[in-house]
C-alpha cells in the first residue's frame, strides 16, 4: 500500500464519520492547547523573574548585615536591625579587590513622607553616585545626586515614579518642590524613569537621597544597609565573592566563616533558586495540561475500537481482497495518528491563543516557545501511535473468515 | 490451475473434535465454470475458504498454479488472494459510503503492479464487462438496488484480473429474476474472458447454470459430473 493511498483510504474514513471524528479530535485539541498554555504561563512566570532579577543590575553581588546563609537557600533574619557593616568596609572593598567595576553602599529606611497634606509609606534610600550606574536607572525628569551633594549632606531627593504618582500625581514634574522625611524638609531634584515591576524590591516606589544626608538624619548612625559590589565579569563571580568574604572577615575580626555578621548574595545564585522554583511551577502546569492529553489520548483509544469493531466486515473484506496485516495495522494507526495531527495543529492555535487572552486579560505574561511547540507535536503524534496501536493490531489480527461472516 | 490433494479440516470446539472436510481430491482447469452444490453444514464454505486462500486446512496440499499455497507465509497468502482471487460474496460487502468505482478501485491499493494512472480505466473496463450502465458509476454503492450492487462486487473481483473468480452463494440475496442477470453475467465472463468460475451454492438450479458440479455433504465430494 503506497502513502498517497493510505492517506486517501483514512480521509474517506475520517471524514465518513465527521461529528465522531470531530469529537475524538476536539479531545486532542484540549488536551495540547492547555499543555501549550499552561507551559506558556509557567514559562512567561520564568521569564519575568529572570527579567526582574536581571533588571536589579549585571554581575551583582550585595553584601548585607547581620545574618547568616543556610546552604540553600537566602532567608534571611535581623535585616536592618544589625548594624555590622559601615561605609569603611565598602571603601576596603573598593580599595583590596581588583576585578570589580563599582561599589555601591546603601543605606536604607521605611519613613513616612509627606507633602502639602499628601503623605506616603515608603522606602528611603541614602546612596552614592554608582547606584544608579549598577542598578542601571535612568532619570526620567531631572538630575541624579551628585558627588558634591553625598559630600555636603545636602538634603535633595530623587523619586521613584510610582512615589511621584503617590505625592504629587501621575506625570507631574515635581523638581524643585519640596517634601518632607523625618521632619527634615528634603528639595526633589529628579524622578527616575518606571522600571516595572511591583512589590518588595521594586526600584519605582522609593525615595533617593544622598548617602551620607541618611546616615545624619534617617538612621543617625554610621552603619550601612547593604553593599552593592559590581563585578567585572560573570565569570569572576564566585572568586570575587570568596574575596570580598574573606576581606570582610579580617576587617570584622571573625575566624570562623559560618559566624560571620554579614552574609552575601549572588545574583547568579538568585537567579538559578528563582528558576528552580519556576521550572517546578512550569512541570506542575505542563503535567495538568497532560492529563488531559492522556484524556484526550484515551479518546482516540475508545474511539478506534469502537470503529474496528464496527469496521470488522469491512476488514475482512480488505483481507479477502489482498490486504495483509501489516496493511490493515498501518490503515488504522494511520487514522490514529491523523487525528491527533489534526487536534495537534488546531490545539497549538488554540493554546497560542489562549496564552494570549492570559496575557491580555490577566496581566500575567505568557511567553509560547518553539520548544514547547514542538513537544506538544511530539507528544500528540506519539499519543496516536500509542493509543492507535491496540486497535490497530486487534484489526490487523482478525481472522478474515471470522470478520466476513461478523454480523 | 487448482488442485486439491487429501485435503482435511477439523474444528476444534470445546475439546471436540468437528471433521468439517474430510478427504477432498479435486483438481479445476483454467477456464471452468464448476459449482459447487451442498447444504448447509456440508463445508463448502469452509472449501471456499481454503480455495480462497483465506484458510488453512488441518491436513492436505491445495496446489495454485502449481504453488503449494500452505507452505506460504501470511504475507504471500495475501498477495495470492490479491493476485490470483477475485472473491464474490452473498451479501455483496461493498463500502456502502463510497462511490461505485471507488469500490471497484478498492483491491487496486494493495496491489502495487498496477499503477495509480491505470486505476480509473481498469475500473471503467471491469465495470463494462459486467455491463452496469455509466451513469450509476459515480453514485454511492448504497444507493444502487441489489443486482447492480452484486454487479459491482463482481466488477471488484475482476479489476486485478485475477484469473478465478470465487463467489459465495452471489445469487442468494437477490430474487430470481436479477439473480439470473448475475449468473449471466459469470457465464459472459467465463466464455468471452475465459476467467475460471467457481460458485458456491447450496440452490441446484443456480448450479445447473454450470458447466461442471461437485456436490459435497458431509465433508466429502459425493459426485462430480459435468452438464
Amino acid at each position: 500500500m503506497i502513502f498517497s493511498d493510505l492517506l486517501e483510504e483514512t480521509i474517506f474514513s475520517l471524514s465518513s464519520n465527521k461529528s465522531r471524528s470531530a469529537l475524538t479530535i476536539l479531545g486532542i485539541v484540549i488536551g495540547i492547547a492547555s499543555v501549550i498554555a499552561m507551559i506558556s504561563v509557567g514559562q512567561g512566570a520564568s521569564q519575568g523573574i529572570t527579567d526582574r532579577i536581571q533588571s536589579l543590575g549585571t554581575n551583582l553581588l550585595v553584601v548585607m548585615p547581620g545574618s547568616q546563609r543556610q546552604a540553600g537557600n537566602i532567608v534571611r533574619g535581623g535585616m536592618g536591625s544589625s548594624q555590622s557593616l559601615t561605609l569603611e568596609d565598602a571603601e576596603a572593598v573598593t580599595d583590596n579587590i581588583t576585578d570589580i567595576t563599582a561599589v555601591a553602599p546603601t543605606v536604607s529606611a521605611r519613613k513616612q513622607v509627606a507633602v502639602k497634606g499628601q503623605n506616603t509609606n515608603t522606602s528611603i534610600y541614602g546612596i552614592d553616585t554608582n547606584y544608579f550606574g549598577i542598578k542601571n536607572i535612568d532619570m526620567e525628569v531631572g538630575a541624579a545626586i551628585t558627588e558634591q551633594q553625598v559630600k555636603s549632606r545636602a538634603k535633595v531627593a530623587v523619586l521613584g515614579p510610582t512615589t511621584r504618582a503617590d505625592l504629587f500625581g501621575e506625570g507631574v514634574n515635581p523638581v524643585g518642590q519640596k517634601i518632607r522625611i523625618s521632619s527634615q524638609e528634603f528639595s526633589v531634584i529628579g524622578v527616575t524613569a518606571a522600571k516595572g515591576g511591583t512589590g518588595l524590591g521594586s526600584s519605582d516606589d522609593l525615595i533617593y537621597i544622598p548617602l551620607s544626608t541618611a546616615q545624619q538624619y534617617i538612621t543617625g548612625n554610621q552603619s550601612v544597609s547593604n553593599i552593592n559590589i559590581q563585578v567585572a565579569t560573570e565569570e569572576m563571580m564566585a572568586f570575587v565573592q570568596e574575596q570580598v568574604q574573606s576581606l570582610l572577615l579580617t576587617r570584622h575580626r571573625i575566624s570562623d566563616a559560618t559566624q560571620a555578621d554579614f552574609s552575601i548574595m549572588n545574583q547568579a545564585d538568585m537567579l538559578s533558586t528563582m528558576s528552580s522554583v519556576t521550572d517546578t511551577l512550569t512541570m506542575l502546569l505542563g503535567a495538568i495540561g497532560g492529563i488531559s492529553l492522556i484524556v484526550g489520548g484515551i479518546g482516540i483509544m475508545n474511539m478506534m475500537l469502537t470503529t474496528v469493531t464496527e469496521r470488522t466486515r469491512e476488514i475482512g473484506l480488505r483481507k479477502s481482497l489482498g490486504a495483509d496485516s501489516g496493511d490493515i495495522s498501518a490503515q488504522f494507526l494511520a487514522e490514529s495518528v491523523a487525528l491527533t495531527f489534526i487536534g495537534g495543529v488546531i490545539g497549538i492555535v488554540v493554546g497560542w491563543f489562549a496564552s494570549w487572552m492570559v496575557t491580555k486579560f490577566s496581566g500575567t505574561a505568557t511567553t509560547v516557545t518553539s520548544g514547547s511547540v514542538m513537544l506538544a507535536f511530539g507528544v500528540s503524534a506519539l499519543i496516536g501511535i500509542v493509543f492507535g496501536y491496540y486497535p490497530a493490531r486487534r484489526a490487523a489480527k482478525l481472522d478474515p473468515i471470522e470478520a466476513l461472516r461478523y454480523q | 490451475m487448482i488442485r486439491c490433494e487429501n485435503i482435511v479440516k477439523i474444528y476444534e470446539t470445546a475439546g471436540e473434535q468437528a471433521p468439517v472436510l474430510k478427504n477432498i481430491n479435486f483438481a479445476i482447469q483454467k477456464g471452468e465454470f464448476v459449482a459447487i452444490i451442498g447444504p448447509s453444514g456440508s463445508g463448502k464454505s469452509t472449501l471456499m475458504h481454503i480455495l480462497g486462500a483465506l484458510d488453512r486446512p488441518t491436513s492436505g496440499n491445495y496446489f495454485l498454479d502449481g504453488k503449494n499455497v500452505f507452505a506460504l507465509s501470511e504475507k504471500e497468502m495475501a498477495a495470492i488472494r490479491c493476485a490470483r482471487i477475485g472473491f464474490v460474496f452473498q451479501s455483496f460487502n461493498l463500502l456502502a459510503r463510497a462511490t461505485v468505482l471507488r469500490n471497484v478501485m478498492l483491491p487496486l491499493i494493495y496491489n502495487s503492479s498496477v499503477a495509480k494512472s491505470e486505476r480509473q480505466a481498469n475500473a471503467a473496463n471491469a465495470l463494462r464487462a459486467v455491463d452496469l450502465e455509466e451513469g450509476l458509476w459515480t453514485h454511492l454503492s448504497n444507493q444502487l438496488s441489489g443486482g447492480q450492487m452484486q454487479r459491482v462486487a463482481i466488477a471488484r473481483a475482476l479489476i486485478n484480473n485475477p484469473g478465478i473468480i470465487l463467489a459465495d452463494e452471489p445469487t442468494g440475496n437477490l430474487d430470481s429474476k436479477t439473480g439470473a442477470v448475475v449468473l449471466d453475467t459469470f457465464r459472459k465472463l467465463n466464455k468471452e474472458d475465459g476467467h475460471t468460475i467457481i460458485l458456491i451454492t447450496h440452490d441446484k438450479t443456480v448450479a445447473q447454470r454450470a458447466d461442471r458440479i461437485i456436490e459435497i455433504r458431509d465433508g466429502e465430494i459425493i459426485s462430480d459430473t459435468r452438464n
